[in-house]
C-alpha cells in the first residue's frame, strides 16, 4: 500500500447508538494492492455494522487462505479473527458456531478458496445452515501466486497474459441456490449502494447467508477481455433490484414506483424492501431466482441484488435441538453425570 | 484341563452370530473365570467370514492365544481352513445336518456334529428364526460340552430381554435344545470345560471405544465432530448414546452437546478446533487414513496453540491397509503431524478403564497446554470387549481450563499478548472471542506472529516462539500420566517397553519367560513426551527390547529420537500380521533374538 492512515480523527464524527465512530470498527492498514476491490468490501462490512450498532467484540471474523482471506485484519480489530488454512474455514466457522451461537460470524473467503480447495466444505457450511454470513471476494484469479484462472474465471474470459480460459467457471451464487442455502445475494465490489444493505441483511437473516461479490484484482486480472474486470463488470451489470434494509421500527423512507415493490420481513422484525426490476423474479422462489440467474448468464450480464432469502430458517443449532446457552459456558455441574452413575454403568458391564 | 482353552466360532458375518457370541462369553465372566474375546470380521456387511476367539484363562493371561481346542463352525464358506486350524486332539464342532465331506476329515482331531439346522427347521417355521436360533443351538451344546451353568445364560438371556419378556423362552428352549443333543450324543463335559471361581474381582467386561465415547461425556466434550471409519465409529456413537442418556434437559429437551457428523476427516478436525478456538470442548475421533488427512489441521492447531481432541482408533495401514484388523502403526505419524517441526502430545491406554480415564484427561490436558492431544488406541482395545477396573469418577475434581483470561483479568493487568509467555513454563494465557469489548481480541493465524499475535516475517521473533513451543513441551512432561515401571523379582540388565495393546501379550510373555529363569524389568509407556523415568530405565539396562504392533518399529525410533538412545541398545520385538499380538510369539522373539546376542535361554 502506498499511503499511510492518519491516526488523527475529527473528533465531530458521527456515532451510532452504542456511541462508537465509524473508526472504532476499522481494522489494521490493508497491505493489499491499491484499488483493490477487497478493500471496498471491507469498508463495507465496516459500514454495515457499525450502522447496525453492532458490537465488534460480539463478532468473530473468519477466513481461509488467499487475498481474501487477509482481509478480516483489515476491518473490526476490536473482534478476535482467525486466518485458518485455505479451504477451511467453512469448517472452523461451523465449530466455533457451534461452541457460541451468540456471536455474529462473518466468514470472508475467495474464489480459489471457495470454489477450488474449499468447494466441499463450501457445499456442507451450506446444507448444515450454518448462521453467518459468507463473502466471498471473487476476482476469477489467484491473487497472491500471481494471476493464474481460479475455477470461478469464466469461459472464455482472458488473462492479462493473453490466454483464453478454456473451462467452465463455476457459479457460486447459483450454486448455493441449488444446495439449499437460505440467503443468497450476488454484488459488485464498485457499487456500495447495493453492497451495504446486502451485508446489513445477511448479517440479520439467522442461518447461512452468501453474497459472492464481484471483487476485480487491479493487478493481475483487470485487463480488458477479462470478465471480472472493473470495465466488463459495469458494462454488464444487472440488478434483480434496488434494495434497502430497514431496522425494526425504523419508518420506510425508500419510496419506488408501486407494483414492483415488495417487502421481505426478517425474523428480527426488521425488513427487506425491494423494488424489482423484474417482474418474474421472486425473490422467495428458488426456481425463479435459478432462473433469473441462468438468463442474464446468457445475456453475458452480471446479475447482482439479493437472488434468494428464505427468511423463516431453522439453523444448524435448531436442527440439533441444542440448549439457549452457548456451550463454551456450561461447566461440571451440567456437563459431568457424576460417580454414581458411573456405578450403574459399571454394573451393567457385569 | 480346567479354565484355560481357546474356542473360536467361525460365522458368517450379518447373520446374528454376534450376540450369541458375546452370550458364551458372558456367561463364563458371570461364573468369575478371566475370559478375553476377539472379533476377527472382515471389512464387509453381509456374507463374508468372521471368527470370534474366545480365550478362557485361571491366570487371567487376555493375549490371544496361538491353538483352537474347540472351533464351531458354522460357515461352511471358510470349512478347510477353519478344520486345519485346530490343534491336535481337539475338538471341531459343526452343522451335521449335510454330512462332512471326506476332505475335512483329520485322524488327529475329534468331531462333534450337530444337527443345527434340522434341529431349527424342525423347531421354527419362520426363516429369520430359524437362522438366529441355530446360534443360540450351539450356545446350548457348548454349554453341555463346558459345563457352564445353565441358570448363568438363563439369566443373561434375561438381562438382554428385559421389556421383551416374550422372547426368552423361545432362546431358553433354543439353549435347552443344544445342551439335550449335547447330553445324548457326546460326552459331557469334554476334557477341557470351565469351574466357577472368583477370579474377576469388581472387573467389568466393555470395549475401549465406549468407554472412549462416556469418557469424552464425563470429561465435559460438548463439541463432538466426526466422520465414519473404521475401527473408530463407536467412540462418536457411544458419545452420542451416552449424551443422549445424561445430557439432555428433562424439561426442555434440550442438549447441551453437539454431535455433527462431518463431510470428511478434514472438517472434523476443522470443527474441533473452530470449537476449540472458541472456547468449548470437543474432539473427533478417527483412524489412520483419518489422521493422515487431518495433517494440516494439526500442525495449525499446534503452531496456533489451540486446544483439540482426537482419538486415533489405529487400524493395519498403510493406505486402506486391512480396515479391520489392528495395529499400532500410527506412533510417527501421530507424533509428528503435519509439516515443519511440530510434536504431539500422545496418550497410550492399555485397557477400557484407561481410555475412559484418558479421553477425559486428554480434554483437560488440550487446555492446558493449548495444543491437540492425541489419544493413540487401536482396533483391539476399541472394538473387543476387555476384562477392565471399573471406572470410577471423582466428583470433587473440576475441569482444568487452562489459562483463559476474564473480562475481569484483561481490565486488571497491562497488555495482554496473546503469546507471550508470562509465568515461563511456555503457555500463554488466551481469550474466548466475546470476552471484552475493547480488550483482549486478537488474530489467530497459522502464520508466524509476534508475542502479540501481529503477523511477523522477522525469523529471529519466529524463532523465540518455536524455542517457546519446546518451554511448553518440557512443561507437558510433568502433566502427562506416568509409565508403569515393574521391576523383576531378580536383578537384570535387561529392560522391556511395550505399550497399548501390546499389554496382555507382554505380561505373559514376561511371566512364560520368569518360568525359564529369564528376567526382565518392564516399563509400559503411557505418553509422549517420554518422562525422565523413560530415559533413565533405558540407561539402567545394557539391553532393551521394544516390543511393538507396526513393521517400521515406530516406538522404537520415536524412543532413539527424542531420548537420543544409541540404536543397538534398542532390540524389536515385533507383530504387524493385523492379529493382537501373542506371548508364544514374542517368547520366541525374544528366544532367537537373544541367541545373536550370545546370551542363551533355555528352550
Amino acid at each position: 500500500m502506498t499511503y499511510i492512515r492518519p491516526a488523527f480523527r475529527h473528533p465531530q464524527l458521527p456515532l451510532n447508538k452504542l456511541g462508537l465512530p465509524v473508526s472504532y470498527y476499522e481494522g489494521a492498514l490493508s497491505t493489499l494492492c491499491a484499488g483493490c476491490g477487497h478493500d471496498s468490501i471491507s469498508a463495507g462490512i465496516i459500514q454495515a455494522c457499525w450502522e447496525l450498532n453492532i458490537q465488534p467484540h460480539q463478532v468473530a471474523k473468519l477466513s481461509g487462505i488467499g487475498c481474501s482471506s487477509k482481509t478480516p485484519t483489515y476491518f473490526l480489530s476490536n473482534s478476535h479473527g482467525f486466518n485458518s488454512v485455505h479451504g477451511r474455514m467453512p469448517s472452523v466457522a461451523t465449530g466455533a458456531y457451534l461452541a457460541n451461537r451468540d456471536l455474529l460470524y462473518i466468514g470472508v473467503s475467495g474464489d480459489g478458496d471457495s470454489a477450488s480447495i474449499g468447494m466441499g466444505q463450501f457445499a456442507h457450511v451450506i446444507r448444515r445452515n450454518v448462521n453467518m454470513v459468507y463473502i466471498v471476494m471473487n476476482n476469477g484469479c489467484y491473487g497472491l501466486t500471481k494471476g493464474q484462472d481460479s475455477a470461478t474465471a469464466d469461459i472464455g474470459s482472458i488473462s492479462k497474459a493473453g490466454s483464453i480460459n478454456q473451462f467452465q467457471g463455476i457459479d457460486l451464487a447459483g450454486l448455493a441456490i441449488e444446495l439449499g442455502a437460505t440467503f443468497v445475494a450476488q454484488s459488485f465490489s464498485g457499487d456500495k449502494e447495493q453492497l451495504i444493505p446486502l451485508i446489513k441483511a445477511a448479517i440479520k437473516h439467522p442461518g447461512f447467508a452468501l453474497i459472492n461479490v464481484v471483487s476485480p484484482c487491479v493487478t493481475f486480472n483487470n485487463n480488458p477481455g477479462s470478465t471480472k474486470s472493473y470495465q466488463f463488470v459495469r458494462e454488464h451489470h444487472a440488478m434483480t433490484s434496488k434494495m434497502d434494509y430497514v431496522p425494526e421500527m425504523e419508518t420506510i423512507s425508500a419510496s419506488y414506483h408501486e407494483g414492483n415493490n415488495q417487502e421481505i420481513e426478517l425474523h428480527d422484525g426488521s425488513t427487506i424492501q425491494l423494488h424489482k426490476l423484474s417482474q418474474e423474479w421472486n425473490p422467495e422462489d428458488r426456481l425463479s431466482a435459478i432462473l433469473a440467474l441462468k438468463q442474464a448468464a446468457a445475456k453475458q450480464e452480471v446479475l447482482t441484488g439479493l437472488l434468494f432469502i428464505e427468511p423463516e430458517t431453522k439453523a444448524l443449532h435448531q436442527i440439533l435441538g441444542t440448549i439457549e446457552s452457548p456451550l463454551n459456558t456450561l461447566s461440571e455441574s451440567s456437563l459431568c453425570p457424576g460417580n454414581k452413575k458411573l456405578m450403574e454403568l459399571n454394573k451393567s458391564w457385569r | 484341563m480346567i479354565n484355560d482353552f481357546v474356542v473360536r466360532f467361525a460365522n458368517v458375518n450379518g447373520t446374528g452370530s454376534a450376540s450369541a457370541n458375546f452370550l458364551f462369553t458372558k456367561s463364563i465372566f458371570r461364573m468369575g473365570v478371566p475370559v478375553t474375546p476377539k472379533n476377527i470380521f472382515p471389512s464387509n456387511i453381509q456374507g463374508l467370514p468372521t471368527w470370534y476367539e474366545v480365550r478362557v484363562s485361571e491366570k487371567g493371561w487376555q493375549g490371544r492365544k496361538e491353538g483352537i481346542d474347540l472351533l464351531v463352525c458354522v460357515n461352511p464358506q471358510s470349512m478347510a481352513k477353519d478344520v486345519e486350524s485346530v490343534k491336535t486332539g481337539g475338538y471341531f464342532l459343526y452343522d451335521s445336518s449335510k454330512q462332512l465331506h471326506d476332505e475335512f476329515i483329520r485322524a488327529d482331531i475329534h468331531y462333534l456334529g450337530i444337527p443345527l439346522m434340522e434341529i431349527c427347521n424342525r423347531e421354527y417355521t419362520d426363516a429369520r428364526q430359524r437362522q438366529l436360533f441355530k446360534n443360540i443351538v450351539y450356545v446350548g451344546a457348548l454349554s453341555a460340552l463346558l459345563n457352564i451353568e445353565f441358570e448363568v445364560l438363563s439369566g443373561l438371556l434375561n438381562d438382554q430381554f428385559k421389556g421383551k419378556e416374550k422372547l426368552i423362552a423361545p432362546n431358553v428352549k433354543a439353549l435347552q435344545l443344544g445342551a439335550e443333543f449335547a447330553r445324548t450324543n457326546f460326552t459331557c463335559p469334554l476334557p477341557f470345560y470351565v469351574e466357577r471361581r472368583n477370579l474377576i474381582g469388581d472387573s467389568i467386561l466393555v470395549d475401549g471405544n465406549t468407554a472412549c465415547g462416556l469418557g469424552a461425556v464425563y470429561g465435559g466434550a460438548t463439541v463432538c465432530a466426526w466422520y465414519p471409519i473404521t475401527p473408530s465409529t463407536s467412540v462418536a456413537e457411544a458419545f452420542n448414546d451416552y449424551a443422549q442418556e445424561f445430557r439432555v434437559d428433562a424439561e426442555s429437551g434440550a442438549k447441551n452437546y453437539a454431535i455433527v457428523q462431518a463431510e470428511d476427516e478434514l472438517a472434523a478436525i476443522g470443527m474441533v478446533i473452530g470449537a476449540g478456538w472458541n472456547g468449548a470442548r470437543s474432539f473427533t475421533a478417527t483412524s489412520g487414513p483419518g489422521v493422515s488427512l487431518m495433517n494440516e489441521f494439526l500442525g495449525l492447531a499446534y503452531f496456533a496453540e489451540i486446544p483439540s481432541v482426537l482419538i486415533d482408533v489405529q487400524r493395519a495401514g498403510p493406505s486402506t491397509g486391512m480396515p479391520t484388523r489392528t495395529q499400532q502403526s500410527d506412533v510417527l505419524e501421530a507424533a509428528y503431524a503435519s509439516h515443519g517441526d511440530t510434536k504431539h502430545v500422545l496418550l497410550l491406554p492399555s485397557t477400557p478403564k484407561e481410555c475412559f480415564d484418558m479421553t477425559a484427561q486428554a480434554l483437560d490436558l488440550a487446555e492446558q497446554l493449548q495444543t491437540p492431544i492425541i489419544v493413540l488406541t487401536d482396533l483391539d482395545l476399541g472394538m473387543n470387549d476387555h476384562l477392565s477396573p471399573p471406572f470410577e469418577w471423582d466428583d470433587s475434581v473440576k475441569y482444568q481450563r487452562g489459562k483463559v483470561l476474564t473480562a475481569q483479568d484483561l481490565d486488571n493487568m497491562g497488555k495482554f499478548g496473546r503469546y507471550l509467555d508470562v509465568d515461563g513454563d511456555g503457555i500463554p494465557y488466551r481469550t474466548y472471542p466475546g470476552t471484552h469489548p475493547s480488550k483482549g481480541s486478537f488474530f489467530t493465524r497459522g502464520t508466524s506472529r509476534d508475542e502479540y499475535a501481529i503477523y511477523t516475517e522477522d525469523g529471529a521473533v519466529y524463532k523465540r516462539n518455536m524455542d517457546r513451543l519446546m518451554v511448553k513441551w518440557e512443561t507437558a512432561k510433568e502433566l502427562v500420566p506416568k509409565p508403569v515401571i515393574r521391576q523383576a523379582k531378580i536383578a537384570t540388565q535387561v529392560g522391556v517397553i511395550y505399550f497399548g495393546t501390546s499389554n496382555h501379550a507382554t505380561d505373559e510373555a514376561l511371566f512364560l519367560l520368569s518360568e525359564k529363569g529369564v528376567h526382565f524389568d518392564s516399563l509400559r509407556l503411557r505418553a509422549f513426551p517420554f518422562y525422565q523415568q523413560v530415559a533413565d530405565f533405558i540407561a539402567a539396562h545394557d539391553q532393551v527390547f521394544v516390543i511393538e504392533q507396526n513393521r517400521d518399529a515406530q516406538m522404537r525410533s520415536l524412543l532413539m529420537i527424542e531420548l537420543n538412545i544409541a540404536p543397538e541398545k534398542l532390540i524389536s520385538i515385533l507383530n504387524y500380521d493385523g492379529t493382537p499380538m501373542t506371548a508364544e510369539n514374542i517368547v520366541q522373539q525374544i528366544q532367537s533374538k537373544f541367541k545373536q546376542s550370545s546370551k542363551v535361554i533355555p528352550a
